[in-house]
């Protein structure tokens, strides 16, 4: 259905190819998974298969692409609309129009289908993905996760033969995830559409894949083949095949399902482990007390909230989208007044505080840190972060330097790979020297690399004493970084405890390692290799 | 109501109309992002009277014996003779300047009440085919003004992360950057998926034809903007406008019957005007005619003198005229009511009709 032929990708100014050498063909019917780090060319290969690279990236495609028998050199996009469908990172990005029935059908009107037909389609569309109650409700008042289900259903009613994902599910919490997956699977079982997907938390897709691309970055030819095998050898891959690497399991299991079946073994080799509730009593250095939150003629966001943080413990906040996570780190910052109730920082008020000093006290990194930069270098950005945080010069630089080396400083910081804008604009809220540090959705866009490069970054912050808080819907993050995990919904703290205890009782926010262990009370590889080597 | 708007200088029936339209326009907001902007057309309005107020304070005309104060006069040279600065300011004047800006204010007023109350993507529906591309281009490009003081505000929130005040001359380069390549960004995201789904597929037609479409709409369109300023404009006189107007929409129509053909879309929705949107559009038309008919025979209410000063007077026409456009506040079904969902969607499509032709 897909077929790549000697496909090699270079963009204009770049130094090396994209992609090179891509020699593979995707069949008929099949969900194939694009994996790879950040920058080795997920985004490019899948852009060649929709005809979006080169048509509209511009650079230079040698071999050919064929999709449907249709050739993408000759093809632009538009052509290939009926052929093939298209959903992106951020959908609210794509909508054309404002309410779902008219989205769903723009496809349809764009390609000159006839009325009944579309009438028929939109309604097939609609029960299919189950927004069938959503139908007349403007865009902008959907969940992340309904908005993504809107855009597959928009390229779905054209009857694409194709579907090209990228990174579909990288906004949404565990349970809209599920949702978006669910109905992706059911498309390729009931109507035999082709997929290429591409994701970065593998643990999500991979038991629905039925072949893996990984990508090896630049100048190594992709390996292309059944999961199982692919993933063996690749860097990248979800903790479940890290965990059958690490017990010696062969075939390698690539599901919760399939480790579970033969992961009595294992946990007899472990034997029994306790966990501790070691959370230290220390110091309280963020004290709010009865927030409540309101936007303007809205119900409340938070309602009589309590919340307390202690010096050096990382604590997660999680709870589904829309649940108010953002809201509180905003308040927490000060950025935001609450309606009643206070926060304590110190002996300080943060909101009663000019930003330049609050900043001193809580630093906030918000869910799209670029909004943070403005200078066109990062050299510039340094040096703007030190005079801001009147620290000496060149003092941010060395923090970008400890988060992540190689940073150039002559780049802008528009260009940079997600990780590296974090830790960038990390490294600039870290200049002021706060007490309190809030990281809201710190792990999107990140490969498994960049998040262990932050996961230690930010223990070490939490062991020169610095209080974390960060906003996320990412169990494995959670679980190898977090002393302690709150959960967040309807405007209050429902559950407020130590990772384990929090994370093993929910079948939502628990681990692979601890699916698959239970129950035993392990979370992540890292504890059971640690605890291999011990026995062994 | 613009048609009636700019048929008077009478500030009584100017002031009516602002209430009717202002009436309107609460009654039957929608709850969508860009339909907030209503506060700032009339915060516009006012700007505007104030402008046209000051100037005639510094270049006006002497005319009239009232004189309210006397600025110093300061004396151009030669070549530009007849602009004065300065000089007297008479009452006459003042209030003659006064009404023109509320006129003008008016305009603009009910052109903000028909963005407001329409959809402009329910307009596109209604576009000829040929015209759609085009359409939706300027759809696209006007419901980006909100996206980007909504981008604004979010980067200036983030801003004061980093400990700025939000004000000065920084504050304008550290917010503009990242929200002027936010607004880059999204554009191409946009195109990029519109184009994925097709926007923009052509049908088989050669560029001769395609030319001849080009030349044909483009006659229209003049044709069209030259005989609607003339019938708009009361001084320009009737006799270019009608011919003109006649021969833009003729050829505008016949561009646009050559065009379509080219383009192979179809639409999902049927748009037809129900007999509650028909009545809004007739009473627009209704207020309109009251006040034309006004204009022509009754000078006196229409135009009240400024000099000599005269206390505006009302005339009956005119007030029913106006108060028949109020009928829209209740005839045209709530945004806020689900009830009606059905009817609602041709009925605030005649709403853009009704206010266009007001």
């Amino acid at each position: 259905m897909i077929r790549f032929e000697n496909v090699s990708i270079r963009y204009a100014d770049a130094a090396g190819d994209a992609l090179s050498g891509v020699s593979l063909t995707v069949p008929d019917g099949e969900l194939c998974l694009v994996v790879g780090r950040t920058g080795s060319g997920k985004s490019t290969l899948l852009g060649a298969a929709s005809g979006h690279v080169p048509h509209f990236t511009g650079g230079r495609l040698s071999g050919r692409v064929l999709v449907g028998g249709r050739d993408t050199r000759n093809h632009r996009p538009r052509e290939l609309a009926d052929v093939v469908g298209v959903v992106g990172q951020s959908p609210a990005g794509g909508f054309v129009t404002d309410s779902v029935e008219d989205e769903l059908a723009f496809t349809m009107e764009s390609l000159g289908i006839q009325r009944p037909v579309m009438r028929r389609r939109v309604e097939e569309t609609l029960d299919l993905l189950g927004l069938a109650e959503l139908r007349d409700r403007p865009l902008a008042q959907l969940s992340a996760g309904q908005q993504q289900r809107v855009a597959i259903g928009s390229a779905l009613t054209a009857h694409p033969r194709v579907l090209v994902l990228d990174e579909p599910t990288s906004a949404l919490d565990p349970g809209a995830a599920e949702d978006v997956l669910a109905a992706l699977h059911r498309l390729v079982h009931d109507l035999g559409i082709t997929v290429l997907l591409s994701e970065h938390r593998l643990e999500r897709v991979v038991q629905y894949a039925d072949s893996v691309i990984s990508l090896g970055g630049s100048g190594q030819p992709p390996r292309y083949g059944v999961p199982g095998e692919v993933l063996a050898a690749s860097d990248v891959a979800p903790p479940v095949v890290h965990l059958g690497r690490l017990a010696g399991w062969s075939p390698l299991p690539l599901s919760v399902r399939d480790a579970r079946r033969r992961a009595g073994e294992l946990r007899d080799r472990l034997g029994p482990r306790r966990v501790t509730d070691h959370r230290a009593g220390g110091d309280v250095v963020l004290r709010a007390t009865g927030l409540t939150v309101r936007y303007r003629g809205g119900p409340p966001v938070l309602e009589d909230l309590d919340l307390t943080l202690v010096r050096g413990e990382v604590a997660a906040l999680m709870g589904r989208n829309g649940a108010g996570k953002s809201t509180l780190l905003w308040t927490l910052q000060g950025a935001l007044k609450p309606l009643r109730g206070s926060v304590r920082v110190g002996r300080d008020e943060p909101s009663a505080l000019n930003p330049a000093d609050r900043r001193t006290r809580v630093a906030l990194v918000p869910q799209d840190p670029a909004d943070l930069l403005y200078l066109d270098t990062v050299q510039a950005e340094c040096r703007q972060a030190d005079s801001e945080s009147q620290r000496p010069a060149g003092i941010t630089r060395i923090l970008v330097d400890r988060l992540t080396p190689g940073v150039d400083d002559e780049s802008d910081p528009r260009d940079l790979s997600e990780g590296q804008r974090l830790s960038l604009v990390l490294a600039i809220q870290l200049s002021a020297r706060p007490a309190v540090l809030l990281l809201d959705e710190p792990t999107r866009g990140l490969d498994y690399m960049a998040k262990d490069r932050l996961g230690a970054a930010l223990a070490e912050l939490a062991g020169d004493g610095v209080a974390v808080l960060l906003a996320t819907h990412d169990v494995e993050f959670v679980a190898s970084v977090a002393d302690r995990v709150l959960v967040l919904a309807s405007g209050e703290i429902i559950t407020d405890g130590a990772t384990a205890n929090v994370v093993l009782s929910s079948p939502t926010y628990a681990p692979q390692v601890a699916k698959v262990l239970a129950p035993d009370p392990w979370l992540t590889v890292a504890d059971v290799a640690q605890a291999l080597s011990g026995v062994a | 109501m613009a048609t009636a708007a700019s048929r008077t200088t009478n500030p009584l029936i100017l002031l009516l109309i602002v209430s009717v339209v202002g009436y309107v326009v609460a009654a039957r907001r929608p709850a969508r992002t860009w339909a907030q902007g209503f506060r700032a057309y009339l915060i516009l309005g006012l700007v505007v009277i104030a402008i046209r107020t000051v100037f005639h304070i510094v270049f006006g005309g002497a005319l009239g014996e009232t004189v309210l104060v006397r600025l110093p006069e300061l004396r151009l040279p030669q070549w530009a003779a007849g602009i004065r600065l300065g000089g007297a300011v008479s009452a006459e004047g003042l209030v003659s300047a006064l009404y023109d800006g509320l006129r003008l204010a008016t305009l603009l007023i009910c052109v903000g009440a028909a963005v407001t109350l329409a959809d402009p993507r329910r307009l596109l529906r209604t576009l000829p085919g040929a015209l759609y591309e085009l359409g939706l281009v300027v759809v696209v490009a006007i419901s980006l003004a909100p996206q980007l003081v909504e981008s604004a505000l979010r980067v200036r929130r983030a801003q004061a992360l980093r400990g700025a005040n939000g004000r000065g001359l920084r504050a304008v380069r550290s917010i503009g950057m990242p929200v002027l390549a936010m607004a880059l960004d999204r554009a191409v995201a946009l195109a990029a998926a519109m184009d994925a789904r097709g926007y923009g597929r052509a049908g088989d037609i050669s560029a001769r034809t395609r030319r001849f479409t080009a030349g044909l709409l483009l006659v229209g369109l003049l044709g069209l903007s030259l005989g609607g300023y003339a019938v708009l404009d009361a001084s320009a006189g009737g006799s270019v406008g009608l011919p003109s107007l006649l021969v833009g929409v003729l050829a505008a129509v016949a561009g646009l019957a050559v065009g379509s053909r080219r383009v192979l879309r179809s639409r999902y929705h049927a748009e037809q005007v129900d007999p509650r949107s028909a009545v809004v559009a007739a009473t627009g038309v209704v207020a309109a005619g009251c006040l034309c008919v006004t204009s022509v025979y009754d000078v006196t209410t229409a135009f009240p003198s400024t000099y000599p000063l005269v206390v505006p007077q009302l005339a009956l026409l005119p007030v029913v005229g106006l108060l028949i456009a109020l009928a829209p506040a209740g005839v045209a079904p709530s945004p806020l009511a689900t009830s009606v969902e059905t009817s609602a969607i041709p009925a605030r499509r005649a709403d853009v009709v009704g206010a266009g032709r007001s």
